[in-house]
């Protein structure tokens, strides 16, 4: 194939910087896309053709064509790893992306969740032949539990957004098993919450009212106290919250939401920076989601697929969707029906969730053990506080210098001088070899860069990245603004133009119209 | 602890910049009387070989389904994946990267999904698709959302050929919001009176095919109805490959087309991670829920990708958002779209045809046992037979003679007088010798 059929420029772009014929750039190979290098009669897939047989499609064969190019073996496979080629990822170096937990994805985790015995068994398999998978499903609920001090576990949420839906349905089912479903429909939201929160709840038809955070990032315990009122359902926290810090008034907080006859949601997207440290059901949770591809290291995947089980405390149990697990004197049976378990909230969704994503966080688990996953949260602590007193004396924190958890929040008025956005900032991060951190969240700091480092990165590599920040940091507050405004220059693409792919949006490849 | 790398010495090191005297120095916000101070109840780290060996004995007690005559499928289908597929969604650029949030090093998984967004339109005669959903259950309710928030009205009218969970999901969901369902009864036979059931309420009308019980719709007729009294058609799928061979959705007059990938590219897995397809008209772009992937240029003027039309996401408007989903299904997207590319469309129509070639076989066969009766007039690779018996009953004892052999439908919707039914599925993988087995062993356990 000759690729420069395919011009990857666009008729109204500039011309080419780059040097070479090709456009390539050493190990940086261009790549078309599928549609251009691809063509539909090419199959990389041998299949015999069936003997002639009589179709029972009873007249609605597709008759049109599909529009789906094929590619030999070779090529998928050189299309792919070239394609790969172009992502930065956890195993290639530090990725500092605050509250998403990028930590290292042990490989015994993917080989575990290959076994045939767990990737080759189907969920509507008879439960007499699936013992092993039903064993693996209660073996993660007992870890979960225990390590949230709760008492039943939501396994079916496939995400953590869909764990918030799930827990707040809970929270629903509760209320209306009250009779209080007409009245109680407001939830208490954080402005510092993730986004996902806000959009859960209403979601399910509840009115978010925003919260706001007091001085030093937490929930204002006494502004909290004089909104309930009959009319308030939950309140949806994250602790650790999303400025990385640890709501030192939770247990007050759940009190005052339990006096007043609602219930404590906890976002628990930050549970990595607590495990064996604290129990979510101690401090007065009553639902709580784990992202397991977070906490327990189950590959984020470049988006997906995550898995977002609920913990449920006593009061909201008996409302957890199915399935579930009941265990009798032939093993372990799930509950596929609403109708043995009437106060069951319902399903929400076909089977009985990632289980492939349950056999890499029970591996995961297993392997830690319950002191290795303390360990780990401390180390995350520790780094994250190291980066912290480490960067300091250059970068402002919104809430003074304060111990964090596993993430440290800094904000832009240090930047302020210099002209310099975060935005500019995080890019000439990417020239430096890293990815940035997360930027712009939470939206109670001004210009955030939210660093959240994990456990998994050894001392050299802390030190490394802390010089390389604190030399970008000497760079902007020194006036050398050009190695900021135009990154990145080294990246597999400079800025990319966002306004433009929202004004004209092109989701989908065409077929060029001849000139 | 071979996952951390911090030494003791570096730990002491690093307090000692930070000012604390101990770890638990970094941890004094959490209320003191709630600080655990011993380890939990649950067992210490464990070497790679204790794991190993733990994790094995739990898949070994599993009947694979590779393992046996397999004829299970009603949502999920157990097809051939290519080697290269697993491989190359292993690689560490795909597996160990974020969403795509700095495009200017995302551009591996970007460009991918754009080619992903293009294959599902194509697949299902779309205008644009997203960058997928959790699985073929939580698009179909996301489709119903997106079709109140279209129309204005509230009510959905959901086909008694919809796959059993998938209509409890909606009505789960629409319990929650408030909003009405007309959820028909269980359809075997793709009689029922759809159009019937419009009236100036409904926002949508659920449709699948193949169905549940494995029949083929033709919808066209359904969409002109839908179009006259202004409700939008949401035609669903729970196999993928299905659509290398019969009409797509968007050829039927489809306002939305959602449905389950994992039959291309993906694994079992015992039901996830899947990988939901969602595809609409371009004029409802704006109310789709999910990740969208574009085209745009960088500053040097050359193509690249980037996420778009974010001000519909929770992170932009939070409770105002179209859904709350901030994830797409990733590798399992990737998966499903390294797998169309080795196919091709010659390839997944071949595919197709061996599908339902094999199934039409299978078919005859069972036709041919005492007892048995096919009852579909039209199905692509599943059908569903009547016996003479209970079949929660049948498919354990023939589960007990190592064949297993479909899907009892009571099991899917249990007091609906169906017991006598079950969906049998057929694929590439079944060899003559399984269909055979299955004919024989159900003759033997009547």
């Amino acid at each position: 194939m000759n690729r420069l059929e395919h011009p990857i420029q666009t008729k109204d772009s500039a011309p080419l910087r780059s040097g070479t014929f090709t456009s390539n750039r050493g190990l940086q190979m261009e790549e078309g896309l599928i549609f251009e290098i691809g063509r539909p009669e090419v199959t990389g897939v041998d299949l015999d053709e069936p003997a002639p047989f009589e179709s029972r499609l009873g007249g609605l064969e597709r008759e049109a064509p599909i529009g789906l190019p094929g590619l030999s073996e070779p090529e998928t496979v050189r299309h792919y790893v070239r394609l790969s080629q172009k992502n930065y990822s956890i195993d290639a170096g530090l990725f500092p992306l605050g509250s998403c937990t990028m930590k290292h994805n042990p490989r015994l985790n993917e080989a575990m969740a290959r076994l045939p015995g767990f990737a080759d068994i189907h969920p509507l398999q008879p439960q007499s032949t699936v013992q092993g998978a039903l064993e693996l499903i209660d073996e993660l609920a007992r870890w979960l539990m225990e390590m949230t001090g709760t008492v039943a576990v939501a396994l079916s949420p496939k995400a953590g957004a869909h764990g918030e839906a799930c827990g707040m349905m809970a929270i629903k089912a509760a209320i209306e098993a009250k009779g209080e479903g007409a009245t109680r429909r407001v939830v208490l939201v954080p402005e510092s919450a993730h986004g996902t929160n806000p959009a859960s709840a209403s979601l399910i038809g509840f009115e978010v009212r925003a919260i706001p955070a007091q001085a030093d990032g937490a929930v204002d315990l006494e502004e909290l106290k004089g909104r309930l009122g009959p009319e308030v359902a939950a309140i949806m926290l994250t602790n650790p919250n999303t400025c990385g810090l640890f709501e030192t008034q939770v247990i007050e907080i759940a009190e005052a939401m339990h006096a007043a006859g609602a219930y404590f949601y906890c976002d628990g997207a930050n549970f990595n920076a607590i495990v064996g440290k604290a129990r979510p059901g101690d401090l007065g949770v009553d639902a709580m989601h784990i992202n397991l591809h977070k906490t327990f290291s189950t590959p984020h995947g470049g988006g997906g697929p995550g898995a977002g089980p609920v913990v449920l405390s006593a009061r909201l149990a008996p409302f957890a969707p199915v399935p579930f697990l009941r265990a009798n004197e032939a093993g372990l049976r799930l509950v596929e029906h609403g109708s043995e378990e009437p106060q069951s909230f319902g399903r929400i969704a076909a089977f009985h969730g990632q289980m492939g994503m349950f056999v890499r966080a029970l591996t995961y688990m297993a392997s830690h053990g319950a002191d290795g996953l303390r360990q780990a949260s401390e180390d995350a602590v520790l780094s994250a506080n190291y980066i912290r007193a480490s960067l300091s004396d250059l970068m402002s924190q919104p809430f003074g210098d304060q111990p964090c958890m596993h993430e440290v929040l800094f904000d832009d008025s240090w930047l302020k001088p210099t002209g310099l956005t975060t935005l500019d900032f995080a890019k000439a991060m990417i020239d430096e070899g890293y990815h940035p951190m997360t930027i712009y969240f939470p939206h109670v700091a001004h210009g955030a860069m939210l660093i959240e480092p994990t456990e998994s990165e050894s001392k050299a590599t802390l030190d490394l990245f802390i010089a390389t920040m604190r030399d970008l940091a000497a760079a902007a507050l020194g006036g050398d603004t050009e190695r900021f405004i135009g990154a990145p220059f080294y990246a597999p693409r400079r800025r990319l133009d966002e306004t433009r792919a929202a004004r004209n949006p092109i989701l989908k490849w065409t077929q060029p119209t001849p000139q | 602890m071979r996952y951390l790398p911090l030494t003791q010495d570096d730990r002491i090191d690093m307090l000692a910049r930070i000012g604390a005297p101990d770890i638990d120095a970094l941890f004094a916000s959490i209320p003191e009387s709630k600080r655990l101070r011993q380890n939990l109840d649950l067992p210490q780290r464990k070497t790679e070989i204790e794991v190993q060996r733990l994790l094995s004995n739990m898949a070994a007690k599993n009947v694979v389904a590779g393992s046996a005559p397999f004829f299970i499928g009603a949502g999920a289908y157990r097809h051939h994946i290519p080697a290269s597929v697993d491989h190359l969604i292993q690689r560490s650029e795909f597996m160990t990267s974020y969403t795509p949030y700095q495009p200017e090093i995302a551009q591996g998984t970007l460009q991918a999904i754009f080619e992903f967004q293009t294959q599902v339109a194509a697949l299902t005669a779309m205008d644009v698709a997203n960058a997928s959903m959790y699985d073929g259950s939580t698009a179909t309710i996301e489709a119903v959302l997106m079709a109140h928030r279209i129309t204005k009205r509230r009510k959905a009218v959901l086909s008694g050929g919809l796959h059993p969970h998938y209509a409890e999901v909606v009505r789960t969901i629409s319990r929650m919001t408030g909003d009405d369902v007309a959820s028909l009864p269980p359809d075997v036979l793709a009689q029922e009176n759809l159009a019937g059931q419009i009236d100036s309420d409904v926002s949508c009308v659920v449709v699948q095919t193949p169905d549940v019980f494995g029949n083929l719709r033709d919808v066209s007729a359904l969409s002109a109805m839908c179009k006259a009294k202004g409700a939008l058609l949401i035609v669903v799928f729970t196999e993928a490959v299905s659509l290398g061979l019969i009409k797509a959705p968007g050829e039927m007059g489809a306002d939305i087309a959602v449905g389950e990938g994992q039959s291309i590219g993906n694994s079992l897995n015992f039901g996830g991670p899947y990988v939901g397809l969602f595809a609409a008209r371009s004029k409802y772009l704006r109310q789709m829920p999910g990740r969208l992937c574009g085209e745009t240029i960088d500053a040097d003027g050359r193509r690249g990708f980037v996420l778009t039309l974010s001000t519909r996401e929770q992170h932009i408007k939070r409770e105002k958002a179209t859904s709350n989903i901030c994830t797409n299904s990733g590798l399992c997207c990737l998966a499903f779209s390294i797998h169309l590319t080795l196919l091709g469309e010659a390839g997944l129509k071949r595919l197709a045809r061996i599908n339902h070639a094999n199934a039409v076989d299978l078919a005859g066969r069972l036709a041919r046992v005492g007892g048995v009766e096919v009852l579909n007039k039209s199905f692509f690779n599943e059908f569903t037979i009547r016996i003479h018996g209970d079949a929660a009953e049948v498919i354990e004892r023939l589960a007990e003679k190592g064949v297993l052999g479909g899907v009892p439908a009571s099991r899917l919707s249990p007091g609906q007088g169906l017991d006598d039914l079950i969906i049998v599925a057929s694929s590439e993988l079944n060899t003559d010798e399984d269909r055979a087995a299955l004919a024989a062993t159900l003759q033997g356990v009547f």
